[in-house]
């Protein structure tokens, strides 16, 4: 019998299904992979095993008992300890206060700190991160020095059941071959693991069962190595075959038609934004790239390979950045956002996360929309709030922003209307270069289908636009051509026709390395 | 499946450059305590070298009398200090300190008086008070959800009506020989007050640091939301790092009546000794946006605020300048506690 299943277990976000009748059973001594696109329901699966989220509809049984976890605490106590991908660590305490954070060992009331060194040590050598210092800080730690503390955390809860999620995606290759054996020897000893990763190879290394997930969906399960990477990638798309991608099951996605409206471009002349072999912090890694004015460049790939990286490089965000960027040809140094927004670059960046990047919330419509341009609308530091009025007004109407006049709280707007101030904010500077950085990401489908042909005509106004997003169906809909990112470095170039589902998650998957390898047409050959 | 993905190779080379470790870190037991402990020691330090100046001016030099006399003036501060320590490691702050302070002091010129058991039930009411506020702190920052800052304000300024309502001029008393001998010396010279400073140390920092709340103190201060999904109480923490400041803070004020023999509801003394202790605590080391430092550090940092305008004394400029020394003295601090930004890469950290 298996240790965990799940039944029909179905969580709403509004009114978006992000897991679905989804079934799953792991078993003790095994390891259980997860598999799916962004977005297919993944995180979500976990985030209920792990107490954090609660699931609408279903029955989690563990041991033959029904659970319902009120918190991640309760959860750890049924045995359920889930690695996070992002960083549960307390960056300001040692490594040993963060492994026994939840339950230090206790001596009249104090903590023992010899016991919890103890622990601590125990714990990481479990990890196989016996190197670690116990009194280290965490925040001196390198980022995959932190995830195995993260590693050595979970196990020194004594879990039953183990949930990785993407655990490896920040370690380093020794750190990746020690936490295989760690995970060998936890599946001798009797443990259920939960793998969740976009790394094939780590999967065929170590996963015993296969879990599909698609649109929140469980779609297929079976025994690891009984399908071909092109099998499995057919599943992860989903209900399409090879012949043609069905636009209707997306509402999201511009119809077919408009994909023939994003041909490749023959672009002549100099591009407007050139990057030429950037490198940062190990996260982005000899990226090179052009876009030309009126083209729409996508950036592809799974989340966090580096696009985010990418362009806040382009946008003068980042220090220490080596390479070169080029605008019209010419080389410049990009310092600062306000560098990159001036008339000579002409650069804006439509950030990921509006709530903290692009708004002030609790400031007006009006005032949002006019910061980017404000030093076009004033005179000697005054505001001419009479051309700022007029301006605003225009931006209203280009991008049917609904709002009850522009003096009220930019909070009170619904999340699509939010990101279309956004947008709007930036194009009263009418900017050259548009970064956009999964600007659709949360956003209803009504407000999406008028943000993509604002892309295309904004394009067709000279503009360059280089354009990450997390939906791939957006990407084939709207981008000329698309960059696929993984580890940080560019690895393919999809152009115009090329530009299909099966070919982006393939890529994004990095399989076929030598065929991809080939593809990537590098700029400098061009 | 195939085996696809990357040759080994590319992998180890990509992620060649994740792999050092942060560069500097010691590698002995001892050198971690040492860093644990650098900016605790960097304040004792700083204060050990502007004392020695301070003696080494003085005409009467190193006697128990200017020694009690700098202990008695220090230890009140340093006393206002832990308590805003407590508030600033949970990245909150304090802001009625100053006020628990002179409630606490028009309280003692009251009941502190008396046999040895009616002070001692009088000393046991000023600390219950102090506990009292400084829980009323928690409370309302943790159930009401409001910023810290504003409660404190609004706090402060009732702590300071009750003061007023209690002492509408300055007057009252105080047991004399508890006063005289918690500000007189012990034998051999030793100031009482700063074995008493060391006796609340061992009583009440100790304790509360190697405690399972005082742990979470510091984690919800470092990241409250990794605090929160590793299971840490981040609730009960926050409230008893304001109730121990308030008690705390409850503590110099007793002291202050000590010092005074009586009880003086002044606004003016509780705001400085609110701004005071935030500088205190910032030349010791503890950082305000949460999570890092030590009372102890703090401790340091008020001895040698308190130490500026002793060395204005014996270079014979006059105490007008004193404001302006503490200020640049605290700017210095300050800026060498930041050295750290120049090392950030991607600036949007700098923000967060």
């Amino acid at each position: 019998m298996s240790m965990l299943r799940l039944e029909r277990v179905s969580k709403r976000y509004g009114g978006v299904h992000a897991l679905q009748d989804a079934d799953l059973a792991a078993d003790a001594g095994s390891i259980h992979a997860v598999l799916g696109e962004n977005g297919a329901g993944k995180s979500t699966l976990i985030k209920i095993l792990a107490g954090v989220v609660k699931p609408d509809q279903g029955r989690i049984i563990l041991d033959g008992q029904e659970q319902h976890f009120a918190s991640p605490v309760a959860a750890n106590r049924a045995g359920i300890v889930c690695v996070f991908q992002e960083l549960s660590l307390i960056p300001q305490l040692s490594v040993a206060d963060n492994i026994a954070i939840s339950n230090p060992p206790r001596r009249f009331g104090m903590i023992d700190r010899r016991a919890q060194r103890r622990m601590a040590e125990e714990a990481l050598a479990r990890a196989g991160a016996e190197d670690i210092h116990p009194r280290a800080l965490i925040k001196d730690l390198s980022l995959s020095r932190r995830q195995m503390v993260e590693i050595a955390k979970a196990l020194g809860r004594r879990p039953r059941l183990l949930i990785l999620d993407e655990a490896t995606s920040a370690l380093t290759a020794a750190d990746v071959t020690k936490i295989y054996a760690v995970l060998k020897r936890l599946r001798g000893d009797g443990l259920a693991l939960i793998y969740i990763s976009h790394r094939m190879h780590e999967i065929v290394e170590l996963a015993d069962q296969c879990t599909i997930f698609c649109n929140g969906r469980n779609v297929a399960n079976f025994a690891a190595g009984s399908k071909s990477d092109d099998e499995v990638i057919e599943l992860m798309i989903g209900r399409r075959t090879a012949h043609e991608v069905d636009h209707s099951a997306r509402p999201a996605v511009p119809p077919p038609a408009t994909r023939t409206a994003a041909p490749a471009l023959v672009v002549h002349g100099r591009p407007l934004l050139e990057a030429r072999g950037l490198s940062w912090s190990g996260r982005l890694k000899d990226v090179s790239l052009r876009v030309h004015a009126g083209e729409v460049v996508g950036l592809g790939g799974l989340d966090g390979q580096g696009q985010r990286e990418l362009l806040l490089a382009l946008f003068g965000v980042l220090r220490g950045l080596s390479g070169q960027i080029l605008i019209d040809g010419v080389p410049l140094t990009i310092a600062s956002p306000s560098v990159a927004k001036s008339a000579r670059v002409g650069m804006a960046l439509i950030p990921e996360d509006r709530k903290t990047e692009g708004l002030m919330l609790p400031m007006s419509v009006r005032d949002n929309l006019s910061f980017a341009a404000l030093g076009g609308l004033s005179r000697f530091g005054v505001i001419n709030r009479a051309a700022e009025r007029a301006e605003v007004a225009r931006i209203v109407e280009l991008l049917s922003i609904r709002t009850d006049g522009t003096a009220i709280p930019v909070g009170s707007l619904s999340g699509g209307n939010q990101q279309k101030v956004v947008i709007g904010k930036w194009l009263m500077i009418t900017p050259r270069i548009i970064l956009l950085n999964d600007p659709t990401r949360g956003i209803d489908v009504g407000t999406k289908r008028e943000i993509y042909p604002l892309l295309r005509q904004l394009a067709q106004g000279g503009a360059a636009i280089l354009f990450y997003s997390t939906d791939y169906a957006e990407l084939i809909g709207c981008c000329n051509r698309v960059l696929v990112l993984y580890g940080g470095a560019l690895k393919r170039e999809l152009v115009g026709a090329e530009v299909t589902e099966r070919a982006l998650i393939g890529s994004a998957l990095n399989l076929g390395a030598d065929a991809a390898a080939a593809a990537v047409a590098h700029p400098k050959a061009a | 499946m195939n085996r696809g993905g990357p040759p080994e190779a590319d992998r180890s080379d990509a992620n060649a450059t994740l792999s050092s470790v942060a560069p500097g870190l010691p590698e002995s037991d001892w050198g971690y305590r040492l860093r644990e402990q650098r900016d605790t020691l960097a304040a004792f330090v700083g204060f050990a070298v502007m004392f020695s100046i301070y003696i080494g001016n003085h005409p009467a030099g190193l006697t128990a009398n200017v020694l009690t006399t700098a202990s008695n003036k220090g230890v009140l501060l340093a006393l206002v200090a832990m308590a805003q320590t407590f508030a600033v490691l949970t990245a909150g702050i304090d802001l009625s300190v100053g006020m628990v302070l002179v409630l606490a002091n028009c309280l003692a010129s009251y009941i502190v008086v008396g046999s040895g058991l009616t002070t001692a039930l009088g000393v046991a009411g000023v600390l219950l008070t102090g506990l009292l506020c400084g829980a009323i702190n928690g409370a309302i920052v943790i159930f009401g959800r409001l910023q810290p800052i504003v409660v404190t304000i609004a706090t402060g300024a009732i702590y300071y009506g009750l003061a007023l309502a209690l002492r509408r001029v300055p007057g009252g008393d105080v047991n004399d020989s508890l006063a005289g001998a918690l500000t007189g010396q012990l034998a051999g010279g030793v100031p009482a007050s700063i074995v008493a400073l060391l006796a609340v140390v061992i009583v009440v920092w100790l304790p509360f640091r190697r405690s399972v709340i005082g742990r979470a103190a510091y984690a919800v201060g470092s990241s409250e939301i990794a605090a929160y999904m590793s299971g840490v109480p981040v609730r009960r923490a926050k409230f008893v790092a304001y109730t121990l400041s308030g008690l705390l803070a409850s503590m110099a004020g007793l002291f202050v009546t000590f010092i005074t023999y009586s009880g003086e509801a002044s606004a003016a003394n509780g705001s400085t000794y609110t701004l005071y202790s935030i500088a205190a605590v910032v030349l010791g080391g503890v950082s305000l946006f949460g999570g890092s430092g030590s009372a102890i550090g703090a401790v340091f940092g008020a001895l040698m605020f308190r130490t500026i305008g002793d060395l204005l004394f014996v270079f014979n400029l006059e105490p007008l300048w004193q404001p302006l020394f503490q200020g640049v003295v605290l700017l210095v601090a300050v800026c060498l506690g930041s050295a750290r930004l120049f090392r950030i890469r991607n600036r949007l950290d700098l923000f967060s």
